[in-house]
């Protein structure tokens, strides 16, 4: 039988994803972000194996928590995606079982078609967009960007609801025109519910020191909130001009 | 309706308006509220702000706390005048403006000499304050008149002075007032004092029995002091200015009146829980009345209740620093029970339910009154968002499960102190503070011998000599290792109430008591998670302990995992379980003076960190000296799934068997809520409804961050009325210790982002 690496878990989310929610935090991760907090998920051959039956009789207990509060599961990382198949069947299961509401949480870096099962069964898919510049994409999370904007428009052809999130790193990802481009991106996108700006943090610091390794972005401070409030104007900038210039296109295209 | 709703007709003026009932008869407040209070289904949109009265009023009070901060924790102290009810003439803020008058000397801030729960008290905290006892009084109360302390202390066996000095038993009411007893302030103003008299002398007339034996004395006896002290209570109010013999006719005569009957209890008494009961629903009935009559508007409504708050909030007892370090700054317990629903099925949610909230905001966030909201499912949703709203922006109410309590205890019933319910008026308790079961697990490793100080405290049963620690050979010689401290213990507080009630029995309080009445023996135990997990740790790891010269373990050597309480595993939360019905099952054995009912609490109040230095390395890893966990909460950092699995943890605890209640303290910070402001409350909302769905008793809930709290530290003068709830109550953060300080921020704070 399939066993999924886990780990750790959560039993009271209220931030990834609507409601309370059961968080179960998979191992395995192929980016490298600057700026992660829990770099200690990346590793693919650690965690602890769980079997299906295992993980569900940890969520059982508290249903009615993500019941009452319209919550559910949110399957986290690590990268949820490279463990599809297991996501796949638990969040098959927890519909079957529960009627459960299921949230993907994933930085998109796999291949809409490929993992279309799992999307079938997913109610809401958190998308982390790292960077609009590939370049600075690649030097942030040591990988190009394509396939994570490529997920984005696969969604979006499939209509598939997504919230799109975004960490906002002082001095790595707040340059105006890349802001302006995020938001250009995602304009033109449909099924996007939800834009979050997530204020970076110093929080998993701790963690880099624990494994022993250099942490990058050492000295970089939290965003001020007038910087996330700039950052916000800036993607809605952004958004609207994508929206005005389908608009535009719409009447061109019907001239 | 098979009792025809009818209005009051002669009688009494007081009562004008009211619908009728067994209340005209006889004394049935719990009558008056099902007939005559509105249930109160919509939002606080309602609400006033403070009045430039209140204001003003409150600016005098800051000022004085100042003050008194600055003086080392005592203003001023009255040593001349041993307190009564009638000892001192009025005190006032400021006369012109406030509603509700009365403080317990002639000066607001001014505490008063209390010596009969004992004059070594009021001696030592007299001289830690700068102040003195004048020789006359303690030769009073040292030579003439004996003291409740000193009666305990004449009785007490070298057996339980030994275990008392160990801190296996602790916390003990045996130089203090014991407290934890509710007058029914509320008949004051329902029936004004004459009723009253007559009723209790009504009581003592059917005393007038065939055998005039030692119960019957004594009850005749309490009934004189009774009668006694309502026609004392009578003349403090008239010294005030007002005439209480009869019923209050208007909202603010009867906020005067049940206030009047609260102050008298806490002139006489220096208890160490002081509450209130269940007022503020009963006193909408006043309110309504008058918003009827067109005599009140709702700012003079929200006026009333913030004055009558604000006095709540200035109850002050002369204790000794080493008492106000067993319990953080010094509490009064000055606990209000809100809301809930009647057995009928209607709510006992009234505007006045929001309005008593609603003064966190008008005066500022304060650790009194002990303002505790009694949460059922079928509460009104709209009072539900608003508690919720309050403690994330206050931190400062606690909850408690009515739809597990109202089955036991009826629907007017209120809590004292943190977690203990009882039906007002007909119901009290003899306040019995704590064993240490961590202590007692290592006793049984140590042969009943004491860790710290090496002396045999406890029976010289066989100590544990294997090289590790077998679960089953624990478990042997830790059962009769309880038996012999239940015993003990019971014996202890069998001591304790006999001499209170003998040299400081609570005289307003108990008239304000029906003559018959349930009295429960409230015993209970702090270190439960500690325990728990050492056994776990005996059992699923390998323990070895280390020992010195003498052959006691002071340390343990733990190889491999352990399941520990707190993470919804029932291999370990059924140790816990277990632990405290062995242990009720224990009290349960023995005779308890005036044949109390036994019950026990899981609670620490914020001694854990108290019995923590108490107490030696324990076999789950805690090192000597370390502070337990609160109450009935896992363990600090060890609660690794999330809020909700150390929820369903404590949860198991069967209230069957801890009817004095299971305190749980919760720390979030307010983003681990959720993203926005309606989110958090709606989540709130729903945790704590399956939290109390899931049968648990009680949770403190506090919203802060930690960085909040470390710069309380350092800039104490920023927060002057930062409140947290601790273990069943709140206090004002820079009041505390700096030990207590730091276990607070210590403690798990639920932070998943």
């Amino acid at each position: 039988m399939i066993k999924g690496h886990i780990h750790s878990l959560e039993t009271f989310g209220t931030v990834d994803g609507p409601g309370i929610r059961f968080v179960l935090f998979m191992q395995g991760c192929l980016l490298k972000c600057q700026y992660c907090h829990n770099p200690d998920t990346w590793n693919l051959e650690g965690g602890k194996d769980m079997t299906l039956e295992e993980v569900l009789s940890e969520i059982e207990p508290y249903l009615r928590y993500y019941r009452n509060s319209g919550g559910g599961l949110t399957v986290s990382g690590g990268e949820a995606t490279l463990q599809a198949q297991f996501v796949t069947e638990l969040f098959r299961e927890v519909k079957r079982r529960w009627n459960l509401h299921t949230t993907l949480d994933t930085n998109g870096y796999n291949d809409g078609d490929k993992i279309k099962d799992l999307l079938d069964v997913t109610d809401l898919v958190l998308l982390d967009l790292k960077h609009i510049d590939n370049e600075k994409h690649i030097k942030l999370t040591g990988k190009p960007n394509e396939r994570m904007l490529a997920m984005a428009r696969w969604l979006s052809d499939h209509n598939r609801p997504m919230w799109i999130r975004h960490v906002l790193v002082p001095g790595i990802n707040t340059d105006e025109e890349d802001l302006l481009r995020l938001g250009r991106f995602m304009g033109g996108l449909d099924a996007v519910e939800k834009f979050e700006i997530l204020p970076y943090h110093q929080m998993g610091v701790y963690k880099w020191e624990a494994l022993k390794w250099e942490y990058p972005l050492e000295g970089v401070p939290s965003p001020t909130s007038e910087e996330v409030d700039r950052a916000y104007r800036l993607v809605e900038q952004g958004m609207k001009e994508a929206y005005v210039d389908k608009v535009i296109s719409g009447i061109t295209s019907r001239q | 309706m098979s009792v025809i709703e009818r209005e009051v007709t002669n009688a009494q003026p007081g009562w004008r308006g009211f619908k009728g009932g067994k209340w005209e008869k006889e004394v049935n407040v719990r009558d008056f509220i099902a007939q005559n209070i509105t249930p109160y289904y919509g939002n606080e949109s309602f609400l006033q702000g403070a009045t430039q009265n209140t204001k003003d009023l409150w600016k005098i009070v800051s000022d004085l706390s100042k003050k008194e901060r600055e003086a080392g924790g005592v203003l001023d102290v009255d040593v001349n005048t041993p307190a009564t009810i009638v000892s001192h003439k009025p005190g006032y803020l400021d006369k012109e403006k406030e509603q509700i008058v009365g403080v317990q000397t002639d000066e607001p801030f001014k505490r008063s000499l209390q010596p009969f729960g004992g004059i070594r008290m009021m001696i030592d905290a007299c001289k830690a304050y700068g102040f003195e006892v004048p020789e006359q009084i303690v030769k009073m109360f040292t030579d003439i008149r004996k003291t409740h302390n000193q009666g305990v202390f004449d009785a007490y066996t070298p057996e339980m002075r030994a275990a008392r000095k160990a801190g296996i038993i602790t916390g003990l009411p045996d130089a203090y007032g014991r407290g934890r007893i509710i007058g029914d302030y509320r008949r004051v103003a329902l029936y004004g004092t004459d009723f009253l008299v007559a009723q209790k002398k009504q009581e003592q007339r059917e005393l007038e029995v065939d055998v005039i034996d030692e119960d019957v004395i004594r009850l005749r006896e309490e009934l004189s002091e009774q009668i006694r002290a309502l026609g004392e209570l009578k003349e403090m109010a008239a010294m005030h200015g007002f005439d209480i013999s009869k019923p209050a006719a208007t909202a603010k005569e009867a906020f005067q009146w049940v206030y009047f009957g609260y102050l008298a209890a806490v002139k006489e008494q220096n208890g160490a829980a002081m509450s209130l009961g269940r007022v503020s629903s009963f006193l909408d009935a006043y309110i309504e009345r008058d918003l009827a009559e067109g005599t009140l508007t709702e700012q003079e409504a929200q006026e009333l209740v913030d004055h009558f708050v604000m006095k709540l909030r200035i109850v002050k007892f002369l204790r000794t620093p080493e008492y106000n370090e067993l319990f953080s700054g010094d509490p009064t317990w000055v606990t209000e029970s809100i809301g809930g629903m009647a057995v009928d099925g209607k709510t006992r949610v009234t505007k006045n339910s929001f309005r008593f909230l609603h003064t966190l905001y008008n005066l500022g966030p304060a650790p009194e009154p002990n303002l505790t909201v009694l949460w059922s499912e079928n509460l009104p949703e709209s009072f539900k968002k608003f508690c919720s709203k309050v403690s994330i922006e206050t931190s400062a109410i606690q909850y408690e499960n009515d739809d597990l309590m109202r089955p036991i205890y009826g629907d007017d019933y209120g809590i004292a102190c943190c977690v203990s319910a009882m039906e007002i008026g007909k119901q009290m308790q003899f306040f019995g503070a704590r064993a240490n079961l961590a202590k007692v697990l290592l006793y049984a490793v140590n042969g009943g011998k004491d860790e710290k100080s090496g002396v045999q405290v406890g029976p010289e049963y066989p100590a544990i000599t294997s090289e590790v620690l077998d679960y089953n050979e624990v478990k042997k010689r830790l059962i009769p290792m309880m038996e012999w401290l239940a015993k003990l213990y019971v014996n202890a507080l069998n001591v304790i109430h006999y001499m209170h009630d003998k040299y400081s029995y609570e005289r307003i309080e108990m008239a304000l008591h029906d003559r018959d009445i349930l009295r429960t023996m409230a015993c209970g135990i702090a270190g439960l998670s500690v325990a728990t997990d050492s056994l776990s740790a005996i059992k699923y790891a390998k323990v070895k302990p280390i020992r010195n010269e003498q052959g006691i373990a002071v340390d343990f050597e733990i190889e491999g995992e352990f399941p520990c309480y707190g993470n919804n595993d029932d291999r370990v939360d059924s140790i816990a379980v277990d632990l405290v019905e062995t242990f009720m099952g224990m009290i349960r054995k023995h005779k308890t003076y005036r044949n109390a009912l036994p019950t026990q609490s899981i609670l620490t109040i914020t001694s854990n960190v108290v019995y923590g230095k108490k107490t030696g390395t324990t076999p789950d890893g805690r090192k000597a000296g370390q502070p337990f966990a609160p109450g009935a909460n896992p363990m600090h950092g060890r609660d690794k799934k999330g809020a909700l699995a150390s929820l369903s943890s404590v949860a198991k605890l069967p209230y069957e068997h801890s009817l004095d209640g299971i305190s749980n303290t919760f720390s979030i910070v307010p983003k681990a809520l959720g993203k926005e402001a309606e989110t958090r409350k709606s989540n709130l909302v729903a945790m704590m409804d399956g939290y109390f769905g899931g049968h648990a008793h009680h949770l403190n809930v506090n919203v802060f961050d930690r960085e909040q709290l470390l710069d309380a530290m350092e800039h104490p003068e920023n927060y002057p009325q930062l409140t947290i709830r601790v273990s069943g109550y709140a206090v004002n953060f820079i009041k505390l210790s700096r030990e207590q300080q730091l276990d607070v921020i210590s403690r798990t704070f639920h932070e998943s982002m």
